[in-house]
C-alpha cells in the first residue's frame, strides 16, 4: 500500500512536466487551481459489510469559501456513491456524465452495474479523455455495496489509476490522515468503530490542517442502501 | 461580436487623441482582461512605457464588485459600475446587472464583452424554451444551460462569472401543458428555507407570494415545481453553485465581510437595499478596480425593479463629513452609520 502511494506520488511529479506542454486547457488553469483543488478532502473506510465515506462541504474560489454546504457526493445508483473533487467545472461535468451513463445502463439492461464495473467504467472514461485535448482533472472515490461481492471502495485519480482499497483519502488532508487510518484500521470494523476512526481523522485535520474545513458530509452504504449520517462539524463556524 | 469589440478597442487605444470621446461614442463597455498586461507593440508615442506584469499573489479575478442575496422579499442584486482595463478605467458607467427576462437578472463580472454576449445568448435560449414549452425555464435550469454552453470554452480566455438571480414560478400567461410534460430536474433544494410547491394544472397562477407550504403532491407525472426566489452562481471555469448569498469580483472579499454580518432572511426591502449599498460602497472604497456608481436591482414575484443609479463619491463625502462632525462634537469616536 505504501509503495503504491509513493509510486503514484512520483508519477504525479513526473507527468506534470509532460502535461504542461499539452494544449492550453491544462496549463492555463493548472497552477493556481492546483492549490485550491488539493484543499478538498475525501475519505472512505470499508468495513465488514459497509463502506463509510465522508467529504468536506466547502466550495471555494480563490481565497473565498463560496459555499459551506456543498455536497461532493454523487449517487450513481441505489448502492453506489461517487465522491468527486478536482477542478471546478470538471468535477460536476464528469460525475454527472458517469451518473447518467450508469443510469442508462440500468434502463437498457434492466439491472444495475456493480460497484467494480462502475469503477472500471469510470476509469476507462478518465483514461480515454486523459490524452485528449480536454482531460478531466478529477480525483475520485467510488464506494458501493454489491450483493455478491460485498462492500467495495475504489480509489481513482486524475491520471486514471484505479485501486481497490480498504481505506483511502484524497487531498492534502490525506497526508495527515492516512497514517491514522493505517494505525487503527482493521478489516472487521463495526459501524461505530468506523465512525470513531473517521472522527479521529477529522479531529486531526481540524488541529493541523491549514485550511478551515468546518463541516463534513458523512454517508454509509450497506446492503440496505445509502444512509445519511450526521454531519461532522467543527465547533466554531 | 466580442472579437470585433476587442479589435475596435485596440484601434481606439492606438489613437491616443480620441480615446476619451471614442469610448463615449461607442457606448459599449469593452473591458478586457486586466490580467493581460500586454504592451501595445505598435502604439503611438504616448504609450511607449511598458509596465511589466507583476505576478499576482493569488488569482485576483474580474475587476468588479457584484453581489446578490436572498431575503424574504425576493432577491436583491447590487453591483458597481466601473469597467477597468489594464489599470485604467475604461468606462465609469457600465451596466453590470443585465435583465435576462421579466423575472430574472444576471450580475456579470469578468470580461465585459463576454458577459454581454453570453447573457444575450442565454436570454435568447430562455425565450426559445418558453415559446416551445409554454413555461419559463427555472433559474436552476437556466444556470445549468449557461454552464453547459460555457463548458466547451474552458481553458480559453473566455471569462464570465455571473450570478443568476430570479423568481421561479408564478406564470402570468398561465399556459400549462395538460399532458404533464416532463419538467427539467432542477437543482437540489438544499436551503432549508425553500419549500417546494406543486403546481396544479387546473390552478391558474397569477402572482405567487412568498413560498408557502405545498398542498397535494402529484407524484404521478408532474414533477414538483419550486416557486420562489432563487440564486445561482455560474462561472466559465465550470462552477455552478446554488446559494443564498454570493459576491463575485475583486471587491468580493470586502463585500462578503459586510454582508456576512448583516444579511438575514427577515430583512425588509429598505434594510436589504441599505446593506447591499453599504457593501458595494466599502468594496469600492478599498478595491481599485471597483468604483463610481452602484446599481441595485430587486426581483420579486412581480418581476425586477431597478433603483436609480447612485454616485458613491457622494456617499464617501457624506461619511467623511459625518465623522468629522462626530469628532468635533465629542471626544469619543462615534461610529458612522451608512443609512439611507
Amino acid at each position: 500500500m505504501c509503495a503504491a502511494r509513493l509510486k503514484l506520488l512520483l508519477c504525479n511529479l513526473h507527468v506534470r512536466g509532460r502535461q504542461s506542454t499539452a494544449i492550453s486547457k491544462l496549463s492555463y488553469s493548472y497552477s493556481s487551481a492546483q492549490r485550491i483543488r488539493a484543499m478538498e478532502y475525501l475519505v472512505g473506510i470499508q468495513g465488514k459489510d459497509f463502506v463509510l465515506v465522508a467529504a468536506d462541504n466547502v466550495a471555494a474560489s480563490s481565497i473565498i469559501q463560496m459555499k459551506h454546504d456543498y455536497d461532493k457526493m454523487f449517487k450513481l445508483s441505489e448502492k453506489i456513491l461517487l465522491l468527486c473533487v478536482g477542478e471546478a467545472g470538471d468535477t460536476v461535468q464528469f460525475a454527472e456524465y458517469i451518473q447518467k451513463n450508469v443510469q442508462l445502463y440500468k434502463m437498457r439492461n434492466g439491472y444495475e452495474l456493480s460497484p467494480a464495473a462502475a469503477a472500471n467504467f469510470t476509469r476507462k472514461n478518465l483514461a480515454d479523455y486523459l490524452r485528449s485535448r480536454t482531460p478531466y482533472h478529477v480525483n475520485l472515490l467510488l464506494a458501493g455495496y454489491d450483493d455478491t461481492d460485498g462492500p467495495g471502495l475504489f480509489y481513482m485519480d486524475y491520471l486514471s489509476s484505479l485501486a481497490k482499497a480498504p481505506f483511502a483519502a484524497h487531498g492534502y488532508g490525506a497526508f495527515l490522515t492516512l497514517s491514522i487510518l493505517d494505525r487503527y484500521y482493521k478489516p472487521d470494523l463495526t459501524r461505530e468503530e468506523a465512525v470513531d476512526l473517521l472522527k479521529k481523522c477529522i479531529e486531526e485535520l481540524n488541529k493541523r490542517f491549514i485550511m478551515n474545513l468546518p463541516s463534513f458530509t458523512v454517508r454509509l452504504i450497506d446492503k440496505e442502501g445509502i444512509h445519511d449520517l450526521e454531519k461532522l462539524t467543527h465547533g466554531a463556524k | 461580436m466580442a472579437l470585433q469589440d476587442l479589435c475596435n478597442f485596440q484601434d481606439v487605444f492606438l489613437d491616443s487623441v480620441t480615446t476619451e470621446c471614442s469610448s463615449v461614442h461607442f457606448g459599449k463597455k469593452t473591458g478586457c482582461d486586466f490580467m493581460q498586461g500586454s504592451p501595445f507593440s505598435n502604439s503611438s508615442s504616448l504609450f511607449n512605457f511598458y509596465i511589466p506584469p507583476v505576478p499576482l499573489p493569488f488569482p485576483i479575478s474580474h475587476g468588479t464588485t457584484t453581489l446578490a442575496f436572498l431575503f424574504q422579499g425576493g432577491v436583491l442584486a447590487a453591483a458597481d459600475t466601473r469597467s477597468s482595463c489594464a489599470g485604467q478605467v475604461a468606462c465609469p458607467a457600465s451596466l453590470k446587472i443585465r435583465p435576462v427576462h421579466s423575472h430574472m437578472v444576471s450580475t456579470t463580472s469578468g470580461t465585459s464583452a463576454d458577459c454581454a454576449l453570453w447573457v444575450r445568448i442565454l436570454s435568447r435560449e430562455l425565450r426559445l424554451y418558453q415559446l416551445r414549452h409554454g413555461r419559463r425555464l427555472s433559474i436552476s435550469g437556466a444556470a445549468k444551460l449557461l454552464s453547459h454552453m460555457l463548458h466547451p470554452f474552458k481553458g480559453t480566455k473566455l471569462c464570465v462569472a455571473a450570478i443568476l438571480c430570479g423568481w421561479d414560478g408564478g406564470e402570468e400567461d398561465g399556459r400549462h401543458d395538460n399532458g404533464g410534460t416532463k419538467t427539467e430536474l432542477g437543482g437540489c433544494t438544499e436551503t432549508a428555507k425553500k419549500i417546494a410547491k406543486s403546481l396544479d394544472t387546473s390552478l391558474q397562477k397569477t402572482q405567487s407570494s412568498s413560498p408557502t407550504l405545498g398542498g397535494q403532491q402529484h407524484l404521478t407525472r408532474e414533477k414538483i415545481r419550486f416557486s420562489g426566489p432563487s440564486l445561482f452562481y455560474v462561472c466559465s471555469d465550470g462552477t455552478r453553485l446554488q446559494g443564498a448569498l454570493f459576491s463575485v469580483g475583486s471587491g468580493s472579499p470586502y463585500a462578503y465581510s459586510i454582508l456576512d454580518q448583516d444579511v438575514k432572511w427577515e430583512l425588509t426591502l429598505d434594510e436589504a437595499t441599505s446593506i447591499a449599498r453599504q457593501a458595494v460602497y466599502r468594496a469600492t472604497h478599498r478595491d481599485a478596480y471597483s468604483g463610481n456608481h452602484v446599481d441595485i436591482f430587486h426581483i420579486s414575484s412581480k418581476g425586477w425593479t431597478r433603483r436609480s443609479r447612485e454616485d458613491l463619491k457622494e456617499e464617501y463625502y457624506r461619511e467623511k463629513e459625518r465623522r468629522e462632525r462626530g469628532m468635533r462634537r465629542d471626544v469619543t469616536y462615534e461610529k458612522a452609520q451608512c443609512g439611507d
